[in-house]
C-alpha cells in the first residue's frame, strides 16, 4: 500500500499528515517549534488573543511557526456564544491568511463540552461567509450530520473531554459517526496517549488534533514523536483491515505433519 | 488623542490612522486584526481608516492554543 497517495483533504486542500497539533501549555515556543517538528504535523492550531500592548518585547509565536510551512489553523477556544465565536472566528481570518477555522462554542466551563445548539448556528453563518469550517463537536451522530447539512467541511467530535487524556470513550459512536456523514472526521480533544491515537484511526478516523496530551507529557517531544508514529500505524492497520475478533484460539502452526 | 486600546487607556502621540498607531506600539501589521468600535477594519485599509478621540481599538494576534 503507497502510504504517500492515502492524504487527508478537506475541501480540496490536501494535508501532509493525519495528526494536528496545538500549540498551548508549552513551557516556551521553543519547545512548541520542536514538539512540531517532531510530530510532523501539517496543521497547527492556535488561539486568538488580545496583543500585549505594555510589553512589547514579547516574542511572536508565528515567529516559531513558519505559515508558509504549516497551515495555521485558529480556533474559538474560550467562546461560550454564537456572537463571540463569530467574532473570534472574523478577526482569525483577517489576522491569518485563511479561511480555515476551528469553530468551538463552549456550553460548559467545567467540562468544555460544546454547546451543540449554538455550534450549529455558528457553522451556518460562517459556512455562507466562506469559511472552511471546523467544528468541535460531541460524539453525537446526529449533530454531526446536522453540521454537515450546515456547511462544515470536516467533523471534529471529542474522544473524551479537552485536556482530559481519557481517550476514545466512544468508539461505537465515532464509528456510527464515520457511517453517518460524507466528511472527513478529526478526533479532537481526549487522546492521551500514543494508543489512544492509534485506536482513533484503526476505527478508520481520518485524523486526530491533539495538544495538551503532547504538550502536557513528561518529554513533549518524545511524546509528539510517538504520536506521529501511532497515528501513521493506526491509519496503516485501518488500511489493511484487522482480522475479526472470536471467543477462542485459533492454531498459527499446521497441524499436519506432527509426530 | 485619547483612545482604548484593548481595553486600556491610550494616549496617542499624532497616530491618526491604524497604521500610525501599530507604528507607535511597534506592533507588526501582518500579523494582527485591528477591531476599531467592534468593526473589523481590513489591512488595506490600515493607512487611511482615521481614528476618532474615544475610539475603542481592539488588536489581536494568534497565541498557543489547541
Amino acid at each position: 500500500m503507497n502510504m504517500m497517495d492515502d492524504k487527508l483533504v478537506i475541501r480540496g486542500i490536501e494535508f501532509q499528515s493525519r495528526l494536528l497539533v496545538g500549540t498551548g501549555k508549552y513551557k516556551d515556543f521553543a519547545e512548541t517549534k520542536k514538539a512540531i517538528e517532531a510530530s510532523g504535523a501539517h496543521v497547527v492550531t492556535v488561539a486568538v488573543r488580545r496583543v500585549n500592548i505594555i510589553d512589547r518585547k514579547s516574542e511572536n509565536l508565528l515567529d516559531y511557526i513558519d505559515p508558509k510551512k504549516y497551515k495555521i489553523l485558529p480556533n474559538t477556544a474560550g467562546c461560550y456564544t454564537v456572537e463571540d465565536a463569530l467574532r473570534y472566528s472574523r478577526l482569525a481570518r483577517e489576522a491569518g491568511i485563511s479561511d480555515l477555522i476551528k469553530l468551538e462554542v463552549i456550553g460548559d466551563e467545567k467540562t468544555l463540552f460544546p454547546d451543540t445548539w449554538g455550534l450549529l448556528k455558528a457553522t451556518e453563518i460562517l459556512a455562507k461567509e466562506g469559511f472552511i469550517v471546523l467544528p468541535y463537536t460531541n460524539d453525537d451522530p446526529v449533530m454531526a450530520k446536522r453540521l454537515e447539512d450546515a456547511g462544515a467541511a470536516a467533523v471534529m467530535p471529542l474522544g473524551a473531554p479537552i485536556g482530559s487524556g481519557l481517550g476514545i470513550r466512544n468508539p461505537y459512536n465515532l464509528k456510527i459517526i464515520l457511517e453517518t456523514v460524507n466528511l472527513p472526521l478529526i478526533v479532537d480533544a481526549g487522546v492521551g496517549t500514543a494508543s489512544d491515537a492509534a485506536i482513533a484511526m484503526e476505527l478508520g478516523c481520518d485524523a486526530v488534533l491533539i495538544n495538551t496530551g503532547i504538550a502536557g507529557a513528561k518529554d513533549p517531544i518524545a511524546m509528539a514523536e510517538a504520536m506521529k508514529h501511532a497515528v501513521i500505524a493506526g491509519r496503516l492497520a485501518y488500511m489493511a483491515g484487522r482480522i475479526p475478533k472470536k471467543l477462542y484460539a485459533t492454531a498459527s502452526s499446521p497441524i499436519e505433519g506432527m509426530l | 488623542m485619547r483612545l482604548v486600546v484593548n481595553e486600556k487607556i491610550f494616549e496617542t502621540s499624532n497616530a491618526e490612522t491604524i497604521m500610525a498607531l501599530l507604528n507607535e506600539l511597534r506592533i507588526e501589521p501582518g500579523q494582527v486584526a485591528v477591531e476599531v468600535n467592534l468593526s473589523i477594519i481590513k489591512k488595506a485599509e490600515y493607512s487611511t481608516f482615521r481614528l476618532n478621540d474615544g475610539d475603542k481599538v481592539e488588536i489581536v494576534n494568534f497565541v498557543g492554543g489547541g
